[in-house]
């Protein structure tokens, strides 16, 4: 009798304790800064904002100007509009404007707003064994296409894959998905990088993550840049709200406060301030056409 | 090889400091497991002692599915939570995406099976000449289950750690629903994963070792417990 009542009881303070042990992490939690409850919104970004840094330096000073807390999920384009499409953010910054406008099309985003660029590079292994270097970004690809040396795809839907997929079909070439020399790495650009630079082949990146790649690897980056400078590499980044319509439980006020904020004056030159290793990552544009 | 070092230093560096940012992802997981783990250990005991004790229609079948979810990818759960709790999803007025209860539920999915599952086979290895000898003492039915449940403790508890093992180190759910938001749903192992994106690899090393110290603390309290049991 008094063994089974025993035993019934420590096992319901075992039970209990550690409940109470996983209710105590609940609440042992220090306060984060930005309290629940204060005016917040969402925002879907690219990965490219979000790790180098520039997010972190631009948004505190949105917050201190207008009392809004911003909240950001930094992932591949692709992912992005899908999640403004889902209606689970309030507004997004990307940087694909052929996807942009048929999103825009079909309804889900509305008031697209010019921000910033940087540009696009080809990168790859600083003996170029398949001699790209100055040459025009066509002939690159098919140097690259007629070599055997390896390309390295984000193979990701992102922006920046976007701009590859694009940038092959004005070559003239098809996608060489099926090549043993072309490998998708279906993660981040940073990591694509690491990636080409294991397989001492060539990457597509924007040149903000180049740069942090570069101050990443101490100034001996095994990959450098081999073209660069034309027009069609240009990496526009805009401002979407999402489209109240669509969505109508979204903040589309307080999308359109951060769309102003981020064109004006204040957020335009502290872009134009932002650096690493001495180097500009990102031109602002808000208002040019 | 060198960032090896170089995260050691790191994660001594975080932790003396007490960087907030690295405070703010060690709460964020310590509040997402430990909700996920309360909630599937009392979920999962009583469901994993049923499975395990007594015998039924389907119980072999049961047991099957139960183990198959085991082998539940990460990524996977935290992509059907995701599609639970967006805002067009059945449960997206909820307004539980990229909060830490989401990862929670997530976390919980994940945990539950292995609860179920390794308390069934403790209660099944149970000694089974004790509900012989525990008849023969005269004990009547509640008594001998709940007997049995005590004899179990140590199996339940060797769940529960390994449970918790899982839920903290997971990646794919609290990346998914959480969506590594910076203050409030990033998490060590979000953390990690973002600082190798960004290529700040002693980061994401110093990082793991602050992750195994919190495991470290976590197995030493329930040592404790099974020592005073």
């Amino acid at each position: 009798m008094n063994y089974r009542k025993a035993a019934g009881n420590i096992f319901l303070k075992v039970v209990v304790s550690m409940t109470v042990l996983g209710a105590g992490f609940l609440f042992s939690g220090q306060p984060v800064p930005a309290a629940e409850g204060s005016e917040t919104i969402l925002m879907a970004t690219t990965t490219s904002t979000d790790n180098t840094g520039l997010l972190d330096y631009l948004m505190p000073s949105f917050t201190a100007r207008t009392g809004i807390d911003i909240r950001w999920v930094a992932t591949g384009t692709g992912k992005a509009l899908k999640l403004g499409e889902n209606c689970d953010v309030d507004v997004l910054l990307v940087h694909a404007p052929a996807s942009e406008k048929s999103f825009i099309g079909r309804g889900f985003g509305v008031g697209r707003r010019k921000i910033m660029y940087n540009d696009f590079v080809i990168i790859g292994p600083a003996s170029d064994p398949a001699a790209i270097k100055g040459k025009r970004v066509f002939e690159a690809l098919q140097a690259i296409a007629s070599s055997d040396n390896f390309f390295v795809s984000r193979g990701d839907n992102s922006g920046t894959n976007k701009k590859e997929r694009t940038l092959w079909r004005l070559a003239d070439i098809q996608l060489p998905e099926q090549e043993s020399w072309y490998r998708q790495s279906g993660q981040g650009m940073l990591t694509t990088i690491n990636i080409a630079a294991e397989l001492k082949g060539y990457t597509l990146t924007d040149r903000g993550t180049y740069i942090k790649y570069e101050s990443a690897a101490a100034l001996v980056p095994d990959l450098v840049v081999l073209v660069e400078g034309e027009p069609v590499l240009l990496n526009q980044y805009s401002v979407i709200p999402v489209n109240p319509r669509h969505c109508p439980e979204i903040k589309y006020d307080m999308a359109r406060v951060l769309s102003d904020w981020l064109a004006g004056d204040e957020a335009q030159s502290m872009i134009r301030e932002f650096k690493l290793l001495g180097k500009q990552l990102f031109i602002p544009n808000a208002g040019q056409e | 090889m060198e960032f090896i070092q170089e995260g050691f230093s790191q994660a001594y560096a975080l932790l003396i400091s007490r960087d907030p940012a690295t405070y703010s992802a060690v709460i964020a997981t310590l509040r997402a497991s430990g909700l996920a783990m309360a909630a599937s250990l009392l979920l999962g005991i009583p469901f994993g002692y049923v499975l395990g004790y007594f015998n039924f229609p389907l119980k072999k079948q049961i047991r099957i599915i139960v183990d198959t979810l085991l082998s539940l990818p990460t990524v996977f759960i935290g992509l059907v939570i995701y599609a639970l709790l967006t805002r067009n999803g059945p449960f997206g007025g909820s307004g539980l995406l990229f909060t830490i209860t989401g990862i929670a539920i997530g976390q919980a999915v994940l945990s539950l099976p292995i609860i179920i599952s390794l308390t069934a086979t403790a209660v099944e290895a149970a000694d089974h000449n004790l509900r012989t000898t525990l008849m023969s003492l005269g004990a009547n039915r509640r008594q001998i289950a709940a007997s049995t449940l005590w004899e179990v403790r140590l199996g339940i508890i060797a769940a529960a750690v390994t449970a918790t093992g899982r839920v903290l180190t997971e990646v794919g759910i609290s990346l998914m629903v959480g969506g590594n938001i910076k203050w409030h749903t990033r998490t060590i192992t979000t953390a990690i994963a973002l600082e190798t994106n960004k290529g700040e690899f002693g980061m994401g090393i110093a990082l793991g070792l602050v992750l195994l110290l919190i495991a470290l603390a976590v197995n030493v309290s329930l040592a404790g417990l099974r020592r005073r049991i």
